[in-house]
């Protein structure tokens, strides 16, 4: 596994979770279309980007400042692997819908984009992809090269976290911009029920995949 | 929990895309026991062209209890499902919700398939009782945190104890969560209510408490105008009342709420039964002003008849007229005409509302009706008159019954007993006229009350998305 085909991962959920309608494109047509100005759907994807990206932050920071704290390194990728594999066995059981979102109202679309991304473990299916990229970037096998060094490493994490967010969150607004403009300039809305497939249980299947990834991973980069 | 792949191919994202789709093929209309020894029951009417059997009730289910009194009823799930905001684009439109609005019981129907429809669960009153402290379940609304439930009455015997309001349901298990209302502010009587999702607004309006109709009108409460005149506006998803509109003390009983059904408008009507200065009906339309302020006008009347007393019922007699109760309104989806049925008086009337301010009298039919009875072009009697009506998804038929509610039946048509189902066409010049054709008896000891459309009708889908 190479650190490029860990980037190209991070941009592939993005386009993963932006082609879903679920994920919010359908509310920037909605959008343009109740305001009655083109203006309001790159307003709403903006909005929509945020409360993505915010979701993504609030889950890779904590594993970034806590995989650089860590001494067991691979033990603490296998945990968070299993954490992962975890979130999509509970969302294979538990198939009832986030009632939480129901009551955000309709106009603030960025806190219900982040909620959306929370509550389906949006932000933890990079984890493991993630904790690939940190673990590989790593020079050698660091131990304690004095405290300059490790404050480089932390910062490191940090910048990475921020870069796999921000590098995800583009291409998930990408695509749904780009699917946005199709729908309200030449589709219409007959594409919104037209193109949306029922991804429940393929996410969930994916966020077990990506965490047995992580923990395949962790075991691999140690031998 | 098996949800399909692929959104419920009836919902629709705007109106227009629900106005062009396939036409229904089957009604389900509420057959009322015309007493307490009777049972309540759905009947499936068929409505596919070509069909040996078009026009006819092809199928019945009829309940294992008595005394419930079907009134409305609405869909698990509908079109607002198309909204990401909802989180549930993979329900089925496959239930329907059905109160016993005298026993509180809600009976849910699966009529999946229309011709093998069937009970799929029953909620027992004390459950409902128990869980909102509310009672006498009656409008039905799919909606953002699951299935929304207006109540006639709150708790004890006779449903005074505590005002009325709205529960909502899990839209897939039927649980009852509990009470709707965080604020009610003035709220204290309830009827029917209906929003706009994207603008985050609803309406509810008000009928009157249960011991003001269950037995009958009061004649003594209406004169003196104790029955509800008040609407009142909600903050839909902080379930708050913001602004509560009297329209005036004098028109009592404002019943059906229509909003346009296009989400970018901020309007919409309310049928008021009787103004009591002068016995005409009311039409008020309701709208959003510029600071944000709902505000009302009455923009149609309509007047009584004078009417020979020895044609009238003992309540009316006094009077020497037939009000013409105004007990349904029903919208069309381009928001173009609004259906107005005149119980009293037996009529339809068709009115053109592309300007909301101002309606024109477009159509009108008549229809039995107090002291008049007039029969259908198929030479046929229509019991009591026009009552609840639903329009085609795509306005080019209109369907009523007649029945407005077991003891108001027996006191304005004391003489008369049964039920019908009725349709007019609508042509594309907005010609209105009945079907000579189509004419539904009911079985005997039945009455008919509300209909739903398979696939969605205009007093049940909530769109997300405009129609431009």
């Amino acid at each position: 596994m190479t650190v490029t085909a860990l980037w190209w991962a991070v941009i592939f959920s993005g386009l993963y979770h932006g082609v879903n309608p679920g994920m919010g494109w359908p509310l920037a047509v909605s959008a343009a279309l109740m305001e009655r100005k083109k203006s309001a759907m790159p307003k709403a994807l903006t909005m929509l980007a945020a409360g993505h990206f915010l979701a993504m932050i609030v889950i890779l920071l904590p594993f970034s400042l806590m995989f650089f704290l860590t001494d067991n390194e691979r033990e603490f990728r296998i945990g968070a692997g299993v954490l992962v594999v975890a979130m999509g066995v509970y969302l294979l059981i538990n198939r009832r819908h986030p009632k939480i979102l129901a009551r955000v109202h309709p106009a603030k679309l960025g806190l219900w984009s982040f909620l959306a991304a929370t509550a389906h473990g949006a932000g933890l299916m990079l984890v493991p992809i993630f904790l690939g990229i940190c673990g590989l970037l790593e020079p050698g096998n660091i131990t304690d090269t004095g405290h300059a060094a490790a404050q480089q490493l932390m910062s490191s994490n940090v910048t990475t976290a921020l870069l796999v967010a921000a590098a995800h969150t583009l291409a998930m607004t990408g695509i749904g911009a780009a699917i946005a403009v199709f729908v309200y300039f030449w589709f219409g809305l007959k594409f919104i029920s037209k193109s949306w497939f029922n991804l429940d249980l393929v996410w969930a299947f994916s966020l077990v995949f990506v965490g047995a990834f992580g923990i395949y991973s962790a075991y691999a980069g140690h031998h | 929990m098996n949800r399909p792949m692929r959104p419920d191919p009836t919902f629709h994202a705007s109106p227009k895309l629900a106005m062009e789709a396939p036409p229904e093929n089957f009604a389900f209309t509420v057959m009322l026991g015309k007493d307490s020894s009777q049972h309540d029951g759905i009947a499936v009417v068929d409505l596919r062209e070509g069909s040996e059997t078009y026009g006819q009730i092809v199928h019945t289910v009829m309940t294992p209890t008595t005394g419930d009194e079907f009134h409305h009823f609405g869909w698990n799930a509908c079109s607002s499902s198309l909204s990401p905001l909802s989180g549930h684009a993979f329900l089925e439109r496959r239930y329907l919700i059905v109160p016993g609005i005298r026993s509180s019981r809600i009976y849910i129907f699966d009529v999946k398939e229309p011709l093998e429809a069937k009970i799929h669960k029953v909620i027992e009153p004390e459950e409902l009782f128990r869980k909102t402290g509310y009672s006498r379940p009656h409008t039905i609304h799919c909606g953002p945190e699951g299935i929304y439930v207006s109540t006639l009455g709150g708790g004890g015997p006779d449903g005074t104890d505590g005002p009325p309001g709205i529960f909502i349901m899990d839209c897939e298990t039927f649980e009852i969560i509990g009470k709707y209302e965080m604020d009610r502010g003035k709220q204290d009587k309830h009827y029917d209510f209906w929003w706009n999702l994207p603008q985050d607004y609803m309406v509810s309006s008000e009928w009157a408490l249960p011991p003001q109709y269950e037995n009958g009108v009061i004649p003594e409460d209406l004169l003196s105008n104790k029955y509800g005149h008040s609407i009142h506006f909600w903050d839909l998803r902080a379930r708050k009342n913001i602004q509560t509109m009297d329209f005036g003390e004098n028109y009592q009983m404002a019943l059906e709420i229509r909003p346009a059904h296009d989400p970018t408008k901020s309007y919409g009507f309310c049928g008021v039964v009787v103004d009591t200065t002068n016995l005409q009906g009311a039409i008020f339309t309701w709208w959003r002003d510029e600071d944000g302020k709902w505000q009302s006008k009455k923009t149609i009347t309509i007047d009584p008849r004078p009417e020979d007393p020895e044609n009238l019922p003992e309540l009316l007699k006094g009077f020497g007229a037939v009000p013409p109760l105004v007990t349904d309104i029903d919208l069309s989806l381009d928001d173009k005409y609004l259906y107005v049925a005149c119980w009293g008086l037996g009529e339809m009337h068709q009115y053109d509302v592309s300007d909301p301010m101002n309606p024109v009298l477009n159509g009108k039919v008549e229809l039995g009706g107090i002291g008049r009875r007039t029969k259908h072009p198929n030479g046929k009697e229509f019991i009591y008159g026009p009552q609840m009506v639903e329009i085609s998804r795509d306005g080019k038929r209109v369907y009523w019954t007649n029945s407005l509610y077991s003891s108001w039946d027996d006191q304005f048509y004391p003489d008369q007993e049964g039920g019908q189902m009725v349709m007019a066409q609508v042509g594309d010049d907005g010609s209105f006229a009945l079907d000579p054709d189509f004419y539904i008896n009911f079985p005997e000891g039945s009455r008919a009350h509300q209909i739903r459309l398979e696939g969605g009708d205009c007093s049940t889908d909530s769109f997300c998305y405009p129609s431009a």
